[in-house]
């Protein structure tokens, strides 16, 4: 890492460490949850090539896991998620299993597919609480010991299961591995060529974005105290790939900065009612249109320079 | 055993919904030879190396390598075995650095490359040997350089670099010359007859006096068949050579 980074990294953790003195604490763990949730998508889009269009099915089926084992099993905070995580990262092992021998468009069909079968699920399924979802998920105490019911203890918390996730992601693209997920991005059939299996290596990599999705979708359940719908449904799917392009895919903290500045205008734009859509899908619309790489691809790119 | 021949196929046949670009092709390749693919455009040579490397199932035929029966395995399976191809079209990996191109064709070898939860640095010291193979293709100041900033030339250069870097026993090159200009084309001759040394290299090429150059044993492809076969002395008098290159590619054979 260079020292320019290392200073922008220690200055953001800082922040986020002073953050719920400034900012509101449920705000700002949504952000952290979302931008989790982004940040697992990258490592398929940014750093491997695959354009999954069924992450929700991570997240809301995380969500869920989470919130019924901490409201009916009285699971503490970590196992809750924890399970969740495991949960989605099991998943994620069926479906990439059938997903990643397809190509390009195919791979997201299936992706889109399957997740609109899992969002079947959550509709029919006895434990899901239906329209109305799982409500009142209480947070618990962390390992048995301390209660999380304060929103900004809430908040250390969910800030310290992202870091440890945001440096996994960031272990796994600066690691032998992610050397090889690059090479299959940047060239699929050349790394085939030099004998590397590139179906495993994607399989692994979409093991770890799903299990990453489905760790942000937990802590979302959690620290919302709330699992819906909304959390497995398509747009949920592309709400993460409106975050991830906006903030620059491939970039390590494109999808963080995506994350903040969509649930940013979700909820301070909330008061203009459905025209945050429209005002959302415009200002998508020029970022695209100004900075081709994504707000932080765009910076980093004049940086180079 | 009796033969040294490294490669054998024995009728290998493609056929393309009824269209057969690969027909019946039996060719022998001798180990540490250069044996050279030619044939006018559409004769199936790019087919034949995809078959070759797995890339596309055989409609027929089989395919035995070093005494092993391959016409059924998985593409990395073969390369794994020492067969490795480039690609007509230049196959580089554009986003990363020159240096890191070579660097990930060394590092499967390490058998960390599943492994990630280790920092980059574990593979810092292949970087040296990286820098011998750049060196080789006179590529060793441009090791920094993002990939998708070379020319043309230079990234055929890296491609041959990068096939090394796994140590083929047998490379397949899909027209290495291709595109390149007067210099480049003799540096890559110069970089074939060195590597060639210590192994065995079957190559597609249109330029005739790079495969008079170069080649031991010349294999001639037309419509999916094996036209002619021997030196280029024997071969490049042919009659049905000549004519199946008439009009295509009269200007090279002269
Ligand atoms: N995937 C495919 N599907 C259908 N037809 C194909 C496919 N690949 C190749 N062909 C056809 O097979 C024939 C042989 O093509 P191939 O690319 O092997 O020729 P080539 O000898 O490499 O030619 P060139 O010198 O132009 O590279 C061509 O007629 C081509 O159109
Ligand atoms: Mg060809």
């Amino acid at each position: 890492m260079s020292n320019r980074s290392k200073v922008l990294y220690i200055v953001l953790l800082l922040g986020a460490l002073a953050a719920p003195f400034i900012g509101y604490p449920i705000f700002l763990m949504k952000v952290l949850c979302f931008a989790l949730f982004a940040c697992a998508f990258n490592l398929l889009i940014g750093f491997t090539g695959l354009l999954s269009f069924g992450h929700a099915m991570f997240f809301g089926g995380a969500a869920y896991l989470c919130a019924y084992a901490a409201k009916t099993w009285g699971f503490t905070p970590e196992l809750a998620v924890l399970f969740g995580t495991v949960g989605a990262a099991i998943l994620g092992y069926f479906v990439g299993w059938l997903a990643v021998r397809r190509q390009g468009i195919y791979f997201a069909m299936v992706s889109l597919a399957l997740s609109q079968m899992i969002y079947f699920i959550c509709v029919q399924a006895p434990f899901t609480g239906a329209e109305d979802g799982l409500q009142n998920v209480p947070r618990g105490k962390l390992f048995g010991l301390f209660s999380l019911a304060d929103d900004t203890t809430m908040y250390y918390f969910v800030l310290a299961v992202f870091i440890f996730g945001f440096w996994l992601i960031y272990r796994t693209i600066h690691s032998p591995f992610g050397q090889v997920l690059k090479s299959i991005r940047e060239n699929e059939p050349r790394a085939l060529s030099l004998g590397y299996d590139v179906d495993k290596y994607k399989l692994v990599a979409f093991v770890i974005s799903a299990g990453l999705a489905g760790m942000a979708g937990a802590l979302k359940s959690l620290s919302l105290g709330l699992a819906t719908l909304t959390d497995v449904s398509w747009q949920m799917s592309g709400e993460v790939v409106l975050m991830t392009l906006l903030g620059g895919m491939g970039t390590i903290l494109g999808p963080v900065l995506g994350a903040t500045s969509i649930i940013a205008m979700q909820n301070y734009l909330s008061s203009f009612g459905s025209w945050v859509t429209i005002i959302m899908g415009a200002t998508f619309v020029v970022c695209v249109l100004a900075f081709r790489r994504g707000i932080v691809g765009e910076i980093a790119h004049r940086l180079k320079k | 055993m009796a033969t040294d021949y490294i490669l054998e196929t024995r009728e290998l046949t493609k056929q393309f919904r009824g269209f057969t670009a690969v027909d019946k092709v039996s060719i022998n390749v001798r180990r540490s030879s250069i044996h050279a693919l030619i044939g006018p455009n559409g004769a199936g040579k790019t087919t034949f190396f995809n078959l070759l490397t797995k890339f596309l199932p055989p409609t027929s035929g089989s395919i035995v390598y070093n005494g092993h029966d391959i016409t059924r395995e998985k593409p990395a399976q073969t390369a794994r075995r020492g067969v490795i191809r480039s690609f007509q079209i230049s196959a580089v990996f554009p986003h990363l650095t020159v240096m890191e191109n070579v660097r990930v064709a060394l590092q499967r070898k390490l058998g960390t490359s599943f492994h990630f939860w280790k920092p980059e640095s574990t593979l810092n010291h292949l970087n040296e040997r990286a820098m011998e193979l750049l060196t080789e293709v006179d590529l060793e100041s441009f090791a920094d350089t993002q990939t998708v900033e070379l020319p043309y030339g230079r990234k055929r250069a890296l491609e041959i670099a990068t096939t090394l870097a796994v140590d083929p026993e047998l490379m397949l090159l899909d027209e290495p010359t291709q595109g390149m200009g007067h210099e480049d084309v003799g540096r890559v001759v110069d970089l074939i007859r060195k590597v060639a040394k210590n192994r065995t290299v079957l190559m597609v090429e249109h330029n005739m006096s790079v495969i008079a150059n170069l080649s031991d044993q010349i294999t001639v492809l037309a419509r999916g068949t094996v036209l002619a076969e021997g030196p280029y002395d024997v071969v490049s008098k042919n009659p049905l050579v000549l004519e199946a290159y008439v009009g295509s590619a009269e200007a090279e054979v002269t």
